[in-house]
Formats: structure tokens, sequence, C-alpha cells
């Protein structure tokens, strides 16, 4: 038996001295880590519960938003702030889970879910080089019709599994996380790791830190934006391919755009050299296919997932799309 | 601090470990709740957590201390069935019933939900008060609950009484 303590935080600081005085895990709403630990693919000996931590969703002084880390995502997408400042991020969200999971799950553990990939949950039968380092991965050679296609490595193909942190990637959100020893900010872009020759590292958090809120900027108010997933049925499925996509127009020409995808990566993809391509471009289908082309170049499909290059090209160039016919009605 | 089931205080279990789910059937006996899958993916272990809906088979009972849980057992009142327990008898929203306490959950939330105006997938204007509710949008929001006789025609049939009689 796997003996299991359990404590409630009674805020960030509470928190953070609990899980320095030994190995745990903050556990939030445990919509994943339940499950994990139920398959033994995680068997921590301490939970720190942290679903005390603030859930305020409040505006910042410079015109921006900052979501509390035990903000449920019900609490995230049904926010006036949200739907009218951030429409691709209210969007993401309702496309993730089912509602009753969305009722549960945190932000913070949002950012920190991990990779459905069945093999990594296959304790008994399969090799992953996320679970133990080193061992082998059994997706490549295997069945990987849903994995990725863009920043993988010989050790790991597994996709980052959320929605809301594709949209925001594209929102430039940074994340606040607390340790014993203060505070600092990653900007999402940044917390999680690529794979390389350690995909049991997922992210740079280091050991005891703690996500305490994520701050989106200011509203882009000339901007439309939205959020698309492709999946294998119409609702309550992970991502063969998304894209959370923003864009302002000036006329016929393109101003800015600010792109991500998901489904396609060992990380919320923000697809810069696309947004580059597109910049003072006129907006068009083809230019649309050729941001796409670009930012495809890399990708190294697997025997079963050739389709989501394609599919990845076609998405972004038909969000894009309608976002154009959108600005223009 | 206890937890507080269909209005009866129980203590949280000691062991951190034992589901939502298995408090309420292995140790308070309340059967109505069901394991389908066990992992999220079915929705038959759906009940109300101070009135929002949540998967019982994901959550660690010892973190819903001071919480209200309202199971399917807690539904009736005084005899007389939730009104959407008689929609699904009238309109034979089940076959083999297994799912059909956390299908009757999940629509109580639902309909609260809509009542706050949450917003869907499939709903276009995000920024609306209210949501227009039609077929597109209980399909939607009614994913999570799976039904493996496939009585949906009738599941959705019985919802859509309901909101109309007192939802809107």
């Amino acid at each position: 038996m796997i003996e299991l303590t359990y404590a409630r935080a009674a805020d960030a600081d509470d928190a953070v001295r609990r899980a320095a005085d030994g190995p745990g895990r903050y556990i939030g709403g445990g919509t994943n880590l339940v499950d994990l630990m139920r398959e033994t693919v995680e068997t921590p000996s301490a939970l720190v519960d942290v679903t005390g931590l603030s859930r305020e969703i409040a505006p910042t002084a410079d015109g921006g938003l900052m979501i509390g880390a035990a903000a449920r995502n019900t609490a995230v997408a049904e926010h006036e702030a949200v739907r009218s400042g951030y429409p691709m991020l209210a969007r993401a969200i309702v496309a993730g889970a089912s509602a009753q999971i969305r009722n549960m799950a945190t932000v913070g553990g949002n950012l920190l879910q991990r990779t459905r990939c069945t093999y990594f949950y296959d304790t008994d039968g399969s090799r992953c080089n996320k679970r133990t380092p080193g061992e082998g991965c059994d997706a490549i050679e295997g069945f990987n019709r849903v994995h990725a296609i863009l920043g993988t490595s010989a050790a790991c193909v597994a996709t980052h599994p959320s929605d809301m942190c594709v949209a925001l990637a594209a929102l430039d959100a940074v994340v606040h996380v607390r340790s014993v020893s203060g505070e600092r900010t990653v900007q999402l872009c940044d917390l999680h790791r690529l794979p390389e020759d350690r995909p049991d590292i997922e992210t740079v958090l280091e050991d005891g830190e703690l996500i305490t809120a994520v701050e989106l900027p200011a509203p882009n108010r000339a901007e439309c934006s939205t959020y698309r997933k492709v999946r294998d049925r119409s609702s309550y499925a992970f991502a063969l391919v998304s894209v959370a996509a923003a864009l302002e127009l000036d006329g016929d020409s393109i101003v800015g755009a600010r792109l991500a995808l998901g489904g396609v990566a060992p990380k919320p993809w923000r697809a810069r050299r696309a947004e580059e391509l597109l910049h003072a471009q006129p907006a068009t289908e083809d230019t649309f296919l050729r941001a796409a082309d670009a930012e495809l170049a890399d990708a190294r499909p697997l025997a079963g997932n050739a389709f989501k290059v394609d599919l990845a090209r076609r998405t972004l160039a038909a969000v894009l799309q309608q976002l154009t016919e959108g600005a223009r009605s | 601090m206890p937890m507080i089931i269909n209005g009866h205080q129980a203590p949280v279990p000691t062991d951190a470990r034992v589901s939502l789910l298995d408090f309420l059937r292995e140790h308070l006996e309340l059967y109505g709740s069901k394991k389908g899958c066990n992992q999220g993916a079915c929705g038959a272990c759906t009940v109300l957590v101070d009135g929002e809906r949540v998967l019982s088979c994901l959550a660690l009972a010892v973190q819903y201390e001071d919480r209200e849980v309202t199971t399917i057992e807690g539904l009736s009142s005084d005899g007389a069935l939730h009104p959407l327990q008689q929609a699904f008898i009238d309109h034979d929203g089940f076959q083999c019933g297994y799912c059909t306490p956390g299908q009757i959950c999940s629509a109580i939330g639902m309909i609260e939900e809509l009542r706050r105006g949450v917003p869907s997938y499939v709903t276009d204007d995000l920024t609306a008060v209210d949501v227009v509710f039609g077929h597109d949008e209980l399909r939607e929001r009614m994913s999570g609950n799976l039904c493996r006789c496939g009585a949906y025609n009738g599941i959705v049939d019985a919802i859509t009484d309901v909101y109309a009689e007192q939802g809107a």
C-alpha cells in the first residue's frame, strides 16, 4: 500500500512551506492527478491541497487581467471580462474536457496537466521515457495517430493536452510562481520544455514552486480572435489539431497576427514563424497557406500521424479566413 | 468539518486516497452514483457539489470537507420525484439505467449553468447574457455523459421538456 498524507494549504505561503517539508505534490481539482495516481503513473506520498489559493479574477493596473491559480476553468470561461476581451480563451476553455471536469479543474492544474499518451499511462505494458527516463518509447514505432509532429525528439513524441494553454500562449500570458525563496514570473510560452533527451522534465518550474496566478496583458480590441478544435468526435475529445488565432486587419492588409497550435506538439505551440510571414501581407488564402507551410516546414510526422501536417495547414488557413470574413462583415 | 450529503452530515474519510465516488458507494452505501469508467470519461458518477456538477470518481473525498453533496438519492422530496426523474420515465430516457443518475445530476447542473449564462463551445455570441438554448447546445453541454444503450433521444426530450417548463 502506498501511504498518502493530505494537508490543505491556507494560502500560497502555507502551501510552499508545506511542500518544502518533503516530497509531495500540489493538488487542485484532481481531475488529472487522481487518475494518474490510480494508474500508478504518479505515486506521491504527500498531497498539498491548493484549492484554497486565490481564485479571484481581477483587472490589473495596465488594463489586463489577473486570474488566481485556483479559479475553476468554468469560472474563467464565464467571466464577462474574459468573454468580451479574450474570446479565444473563453472558447478554448469550453472546447476542453466536459462541463463536469471544467467545474473541478483549476487554472494552475490545467497548465500542469500531463500528456494523455496511452503509452505513458500503460505502466504495466509499455516503455515510456517520460515515466522512466532512458527506458525507451513505444509510441514512436507504435500507434501514434494522435502524437506530435512538431518539437518532438527521439525520446518522446507525446502532445501537451491542454486547450486553455494554447490560447494563453497566443495571448502572451505570464505565469506567476512562488516558492519559499520568493516569487518570479515565467512567460507561458516558456513554461513548458521541449522533451529533448529528458521528456520527464516537462516545465521550467523547480521542485516546490507553485503557480499562483496567470496574468493576461491588456486585450487588443482591434483584433478578431477565436479558437477552433478539430477532433475525432464533435465534443469531449482531445484535439487532433487546434488553432488559437488573433488577426488585426487594416482594410485587406494584415497589421498583426497571433497564432498558437494545439494537439501537434509537446507544448502549446506558438507559431511565430507563421506570424512573421503574415505581417503586412494581404489577407488572402494564399498568404494564410504560405504562413502555415512555413510553420510546418519542420514537422516530423510519424507513420500514423502524417495527416496532421495537412490538417494543421488547412485548419490554420480556415481559421484565418474565418477571422478575415468576420472582420469585414 | 464534515461533508453534508443529501442534507446529512458525514465525516470525511481519514484515508486521503478514497475517491468521493467510493466514499458515497462503499462507505455510505449510497449506490445511486455509478462507477462506469472510473477515469472521468463516462459521467456515470456525476453528482452535485454546492449545486455544481462534478465527477465524483476524479474527486478525493478528503477535499470535500464542509461542502454540500447531492446525489440521485437526494433529489426527491417527500416521496415526489424530481421533475427530471419523472421526465426520464415519461420519455423513456434510459434502457438499462446505469448512466441515468449521472445524466439527471448533470442535467440539473447544466440548467443552472444556462441560467448563469455560461457559454459552451457551440455558443455563437460569447457576449450574450442569455444563451439561445437548442438541440446543439444541449448535446454539447451533456457530452460528458455517455449512454451505451443509446437512449439519447429520450434523454434529450426529457431535459428539453424540463428546461422549457422551469429553466428559461
